[in-house]
């Protein structure tokens, strides 16, 4: 989205995310913000809530090399611009919530990072290589939608991914039948693999996707809203399956989200997209009544209770979205 | 009946085309483009009825009209091939181009009636030659892009992402969909085309089996209604476009009554 301001060309600031540990994962990240008079917001961390504590001790484990950058990065839409100029840096096996309002460009970034499509200026790469097209490397969970062949067994449906972009007859061998076994026990799925998937629920169904991305073994994971029409504790459930899964195979996570709160405590950092801007780093930096009222450029309130975050906009929300105050709704 | 030089070659006919429209139609109706096949045959139509004004084989003119309507309906994409009013569209204006032409022919009833209903005693020998090499190079294509298929069929998004050229698959399945419906529209005739196209594929679909065994299993199954359609036609002496229908709704609802009462 972009706001009616002119952009204003130093803003990119870094929000460097000081770790508890010490050992640095360092996260520049475009957070500047076109605000009148303050410049660039230094965003600090505050103190420690054991979600934050989670994140960075598991951000210890890692190592530093970058495993998705961005430099001045601009992606349209239809011809829109949906983000402008963003520059970050995620480290490899780091686990980052997407979040954003509706059509604040977190379905365009990942459609950006797979290579489908082209930036309007700017360069990203994945492991050190340009993004493109058919990256094996990269797995992608789309959005769940209609189903087709609703039919099939969970089997048949997770196979039909493997090589799937090769030509000739879905004949998977000794080797692709190990491979697709492999991956239903990673999501312990192998009891609806001889189940009709159409019989199956949400969450269940939810599972074969994700055992199909984790296929060809990647490194790093885009996940489109993974948890949409799940309830909640499925959500939690979701999310920690593939926290798992991610730190057993040093996969970097990109998981869009409309609530933070699921996500709270297993995320390393969060990546937070308005108005055509990024803001990434920790849970601790980037929810913050400051940072986010900057990168919205309208009062934003960030509201801790009971453990859980709540973004709320005064006014009603005219500059958030519906969505974009995470749980929120659960508590109305 | 065996005895009977156009029954032998009808047998074979069927063997060659319900072989093609089997696994041909499993994708057609996973895809969920039953309807675009339907028009197809209707652009062949228009071609058949072209043809023979110009004095060419209606296969021909069935095959190249159904063809240039796939290919184009395949590059405009989710424009027209998932658009029930578009497709119909262009299924009524080659219809009405179809009557157009059949009035400007002379010996226009019995043609109108071969090619919308079918008149596969008729096929000739040479006619068959024709077949086999339309069904080898069906079921070749076919062969090679199964596996890209399937995924783009079943998890589009995700395909694209891994590189699998959608548009592509898409021209070039809705173009081995107007060679086998030209080859149905020789048994079954235009306006039938569904009766071998889809019936058998949509029974077999229900079953519940791994790709590979659905697409077996799609032949099979066409195979045995087109035979059978051909053996009741000579013990009744109804035609055999009337019993390949009734035998393919037949099927499929037997499938579904036997599904029901099992679940």
């Amino acid at each position: 989205m972009m706001s009616g301001r002119p952009l204003s060309p130093d803003i990119s600031a870094e929000c460097a995310s000081e770790h508890a540990s010490g050992q640095s994962a360092h996260v520049p990240a475009s957070c500047g913000f076109p605000h009148a008079g303050s410049g660039s917001v230094q965003v600090s961390g505050l103190a420690s809530t054991p979600a934050s504590e989670a994140a960075a001790s598991g951000a210890t484990a890692r190592s530093a090399s970058q495993s998705i950058s961005l430099q001045d990065v601009t992606l349209a839409r239809g011809g829109r611009v949906v983000l402008s100029q963003i520059s970050l840096a995620i480290p490899q096996g780091s686990f980052v919530g997407v979040l954003g309002a509706n059509g604040a460009g977190k379905t365009t970034l990942f459609h950006a990072l797979l290579g489908l499509e082209p930036a309007v200026q700017g360069s990203m790469q994945i492991n050190a290589q340009p993004v493109r097209r058919g990256h094996r490397s990269v797995g992608y969970m789309p959005q769940m939608r209609k189903l087709i062949g609703g039919q099939f067994t969970g089997w048949s449906m997770v196979a039909s991914a493997l090589h799937g972009q090769r030509w000739g007859l879905p004949w998977y061998g000794r080797a692709g039948r190990a491979a697709v076994d492999a991956a239903l026990a990673a999501v312990d799925a192998q009891d609806l693999a001889q189940r009709p998937v159409a019989a199956l629920s949400g969450g269940e169904r939810q599972r074969l996707l994700l055992a199909q991305t984790l296929l060809d073994d990647p490194s790093v994971l885009l996940l489109d809203e993974p948890l949409a029409s799940l309830d909640p504790a499925r959500m939690r459930e979701t999310v920690e399956r593939i926290h798992t899964l991610a730190r057993a195979r040093n996969m970097t996570v990109l998981m869009s989200a409309h609530d933070i709160n699921p996500l709270l405590g297993l995320m390393d950092h969060v990546l937070y997209l308005a108005r055509g801007k990024a803001l990434l780093g920790t849970v601790d930096e980037v929810i913050t009544t400051k940072a986010l009222t900057a990168l919205y450029g309208a009062p934003v309130d960030v509201v801790r209770a009971g453990g859980r975050v709540f973004v709320v906009a005064e006014g009603g929300g005219s500059a958030l979205q519906e969505h974009d105050c995470g749980g929120c709704g659960a508590h109305a | 009946m065996l005895d009977y030089d156009f029954m032998r070659t009808a047998f074979l006919a069927a063997l060659l085309v319900a072989l093609v429209c089997g696994p041909v139609g499993w994708f057609l109706v996973l895809r969920g483009q039953t309807f675009a096949s339907h028009a197809l045959s209707h652009v062949g139509f228009a071609g058949a009825t072209g043809a023979l004004m110009l004095g060419l084989s209606p296969l021909t003119g069935l095959a190249g009209g159904a063809l240039a309507a796939g290919v184009l309906m395949g590059l405009a994409g989710d424009r027209v091939a998932g658009r029930d009013v578009m497709i119909g569209l262009v299924l009524s204006v080659a219809m009405g181009v179809g009557a157009l032409f059949l009035h400007l022919l002379t010996r226009s009833a019995s043609a109108a009636t071969a090619l919308l209903f079918g008149d596969i005693l008729g096929i000739s020998p040479g006619m068959l030659g024709w077949l086999a090499l339309l069904s080898a190079g069906c079921l070749l294509g076919l062969g090679i892009m199964a596996r890209p298929l399937l995924f783009a069929t079943l998890q589009p998004e995700m395909a694209e992402a891994k590189g699998v050229p959608l548009q592509l698959l898409d021209v070039l399945f809705l173009a081995l969909v107007a060679i086998a419906t030209a080859e149905c529209a020789q048994i079954t005739g235009v306006l039938l085309v569904f009766t071998l196209m889809v019936a058998p594929a949509a029974t077999v679909l229900r079953l519940g089996l791994s790709p590979l065994a659905g697409l077996g299993a799609a032949a099979g199954l066409a195979l045995a209604e087109a035979w059978g359609g051909l053996i009741l036609s000579w013990y009744t002496d109804c035609p055999t476009s009337f019993w390949i229908a009734l035998l393919g709704g037949a099927g499929f609802l037997l499938v579904g009554l036997v599904q029901r009462f099992r679940a």
